[in-house]
Formats: structure tokens, C-alpha cells, sequence
């Protein structure tokens, strides 16, 4: 049990994709103007997140790896996380009409996104049970969520900065990024320490 | 070749099952469409300017579909032939639609008027309307930092000599810049010739002479030259009654200020 926390929380602060791991920059600079639509990707990115796991974990264990073929790894893990995607999303339109129009354009957005495939291939590589995986892609997400809410926060205050022209948007935005990357390097360590 | 094979076929394999499993989910869960939406939506003009009310073109085109009783006529900038179009592919009365374009009731620009402070806040009309009512000499005038031209749709309003200018052939009557400006100095008028106050300020003749050269001082001239009774000075401020209105320029003549001018706005 305290390891499955260890893992949700390290994936959360310490080993968050975006500020520490620099997955899924494309969505976090480029989705993260408005609250709401940050908030949106997010939600989409954690679901995406959660499935993609539980479908690329037992095809690693149970079909890639009895067969010797790890290679296959990055190309069947993307085929197969696109499709998924699809798939969910025509059922979501079907079914959950609500949910499909809250996620909007975001789902489709993210079937390709680095993020999503780095938790799938870190899983793996990390050696985690399938209970582990979930885990850490829940967290994953959660950081995700928290990296997009405080960095949409970050830059609604620039909005109404006096910035000086040559900075003028994606400069600053990148900057801002940065230093939002640094105030997360404080949490290094941390997690370990509280349970030892 | 037997290993090339070993990595394709497998992948293959698992691509064919997604692709049958897609194409299944797509027809077994598929969701009825208005078939009438594409063609609805590819009448309207998508600039997306909101001035039928709804969010964007998407969505009056949606809200057409699904309900007849929505009037085909609100799009301003598609104009008449739009709403024809529209009336054409859904089946339905077809109601009148005037061209309308902007106009900002106001002249007061750096040559007639002056600041009375010097500004440097945000540049933003409705926030320096909140502090004494703006940095210009004239409290009602165009506050010059450009609220409309950020709004417009078309980029039809530059800030020019210190006020708003509409030009007109761009302008596609949306609507838009009126419920923007803080001084609420902008309206739609009809798309020909027209004659309107440039001036919104209701001070006293010898407050507003003070305040900017342009300003209508209320000295009812106009309102005794017009043959029509189509012009009223309320509250110090030249009202004109477009119901009764024939744009024939006689009060522009004798306007001491130059406050009323005839404009022709037919694009």
C-alpha cells in the first residue's frame, strides 16, 4: 500500500510530465491560456491516460514480450492507443453526449500526444504490476491536471503584465515555464523521506 | 525476410483489429445527423461574429436544424442573400434583412478636443471609463484606446487622431463594437445615406464648447430648420428620429458646430 502511494505522489510532484519529465509541452503551452479549456485537456488527458495503460500493459506482457518482440513496443503502443481513442470517443458520442461535448476537441487531440505514451513505455520500463501501472498513470494525470491549472494561473497574470515587446508571447510563456519547472525540483526527495 | 515478417505480420494483425473494431463502433453506435446541417451551414458566411445571437455559425446553424421556428434572417453580415439561401435549403418564409454598418457618435478626435490627463494605464477603454471617466477633456466622447477595434471582427475600426473609425465597407453590421464601447457611442445604422449626430455630449452648450470644439452645444438650430420635425435636442444633445428622418442634410447646413453630418453609407 505505501508503495502504491509513494507512486502516485512521486508521479504527481517529483516525476511530473510536464515540469520534470518535459512530456506533453505541446498541450501545456498550448491549451493552458484559458482555465477551463486547460482544465478540459486535463480531464481528457488523465481518462486517456488511465485506458491507454490498461490496454498497452497487457499487450506488452501478455503478446509483446513471450514473442521476443519488445522492438514492436513504440509502434503497436501508438497504434493501439489511437484506435482506442477513437473507439472511446465514438462511444462517449453515443452514450455520454455530455462528457463527449465537455472533452470536445481535446480527445482526438491527445491520441498522439508524447505524454500518453510516455506513461505507457515508463510503465514498462519501470517493471510495475498492472495495480502499480494505474497507479502511476492516474498520478501522472493528476500532475498533468496540476501542472495545467497553476501554469494557466501563471499565465493570466502575464496577460495583464507589462511585458516588454521583444518578450511578447511565446518568449515569456517559455520563461514562465521554466521557472514554473524549478519551483517543482523542490519537491526532490520529499516523497521518499516520508515514509522511511 | 523471416524476421521483416515477424514484426509486420503482427502488426498488421493488431491493425486490422482496431481498424474492424472502429469501423464496427462507427456503424453499430453511430449519431444521427441533420443532414440538412452542412448545406445550412455552408449558406452562412463564418466570420463568426455572433451577432445572430448564437455561438458562431456552428451553432445557428445547428439551432436552425433543429428548431423551424427560428427565424433564417438573423445573419447580419450574410444579408439578404444569405437569409434567402437559407430559406431556399430549409423550406421556410424568407423575412426582410437590412444591411446595417456602425457608426461612432463621436468626432471629438486630437484636433477639436484635449486630454485633460495624461493616461497610463491599461489600454483599455472600459478601463479608463472607470477612472474620472476617461484621460479626454469631454466625459461622454470616444475614449480613443480601442475596446471596438479589438472587438471588431473585420479589423473595420482603427483608432485614428485619437477616435474610432468605422470604415464602412468592411463593416458587416454584427453589432458587436455597440455592446463593446463603455460611452455606448457606436450604433447600427441602416447601409445608405444617412444623417447622424456626431457628438453624445449631454453637458450644457458652455461646458461642452469648453470641452471640444465639435460638441452639440444644443442650440436647437437644427431642430428649427428641419421640415420634418425629425430632430429634437434632448437633454443638450441633437436627437435625430430616423422614422421620420430623409437624410436630406438640411440641419447638417445649418449645424454651428458641424456636430451633424450626412454620411452615405451604401457599400
Amino acid at each position: 500500500m505505501t508503495k502504491l502511494i509513494i507512486i502516485l505522489l512521486s508521479a504527481v510532484f517529483i516525476n511530473n510530465y510536464v515540469l520534470n519529465r518535459f512530456l506533453g509541452i505541446c498541450p501545456f503551452l498550448g491549451v493552458s491560456k484559458k482555465l477551463d479549456s486547460a482544465t478540459g485537456m486535463s480531464l481528457a488527458v488523465i481518462f486517456v491516460m488511465l485506458i491507454a495503460t490498461a490496454v498497452t500493459w497487457p499487450i506488452q506482457m501478455y503478446l509483446l514480450e513471450p514473442n521476443n518482440l519488445g522492438y514492436l513496443q513504440t509502434i503497436v503502443f501508438i497504434l493501439v492507443i489511437a484506435a482506442l481513442v477513437q473507439l472511446v470517443e465514438i462511444v462517449l458520442k453515443k452514450y455520454v453526449p455530455a462528457l463527449h461535448k465537455g472533452l470536445g476537441v481535446y480527445l482526438p487531440l491527445i491520441t498522439t500526444n508524447c505524454a500518453v505514451l510516455g506513461v505507457t513505455i515508463l510503465n514498462i520500463d519501470e517493471g510495475y504490476t498492472f495495480l502499480e501501472a494505474m497507479v502511476n498513470s492516474l498520478g501522472s494525470g493528476l500532475g498533468f491536471f496540476l501542472a495545467m491549472v497553476m501554469f494557466s494561473g501563471v499565465r493570466s497574470k502575464l496577460e495583464g503584465a507589462d511585458i516588454p515587446k521583444s518578450f511578447k508571447g511565446l518568449p515569456i510563456t517559455l520563461i514562465a515555464a521554466s521557472i514554473t519547472s524549478l519551483s517543482f525540483m523542490g519537491f526532490g526527495g520529499v516523497i521518499e523521506n516520508l515514509f522511511a | 525476410m523471416n524476421a521483416i515478417l515477424i514484426a509486420v505480420i503482427p502488426v498488421a494483425i493488431i491493425g486490422i483489429i482496431c481498424a474492424v473494431m472502429l469501423v464496427v463502433a462507427s456503424k453499430v453506435m453511430a449519431v444521427k445527423e441533420d443532414e440538412r446541417f452542412p448545406a445550412v451551414r455552408e449558406c452562412l458566411p463564418g466570420a463568426n461574429c455572433g451577432a445572430c445571437g448564437y455561438a458562431g455559425c456552428d451553432g445557428y446553424a445547428k439551432a436552425l436544424c433543429e428548431d423551424s421556428s427560428i427565424p433564417v434572417n438573423l445573419c447580419v453580415p450574410g444579408g439578404a442573400s444569405c437569409a434567402q439561401e437559407l430559406g431556399a435549403v430549409l423550406g421556410v418564409e424568407v423575412g426582410e434583412v437590412e444591411a446595417k454598418v456602425a457608426v461612432v457618435h463621436c468626432l471629438g478626435d486630437c484636433n477639436v478636443t484635449e486630454d485633460r490627463v495624461e493616461y497610463r494605464g491599461m489600454e483599455s477603454c472600459a478601463a479608463a471609463e472607470m477612472i474620472f471617466g476617461g484621460k479626454g477633456k469631454c466625459g461622454w466622447g470616444c475614449l480613443g484606446l480601442g475596446d471596438c477595434a479589438k472587438a471588431c471582427p473585420q479589423d473595420a475600426i482603427c483608432i485614428q487622431d485619437g477616435i474610432a473609425r468605422v470604415y464602412t465597407p468592411d463593416c458587416i453590421g454584427c453589432g458587436i463594437c455597440v455592446k463593446t464601447c463603455p460611452n455606448h457611442l457606436i450604433s447600427l445604422h441602416t447601409a445608405k445615406t444617412v444623417t447622424v449626430v456626431t457628438c453624445s455630449n449631454r453637458d450644457k452648450g458652455a461646458v461642452t464648447r469648453k470641452a471640444c470644439t465639435n460638441g452639440c452645444i444644443g442650440c436647437k438650430k437644427c431642430e428649427k430648420t428641419c421640415e420634418f420635425d425629425a430632430i429634437k435636442v434632448v437633454n443638450n444633445l441633437a436627437v435625430i428620429d430616423y422614422s421620420k428622418c430623409t437624410a436630406c442634410g438640411a440641419c447638417a447646413e445649418v449645424c454651428t458646430t458641424g456636430g451633424i453630418r450626412t454620411f452615405n453609407l451604401a457599400q
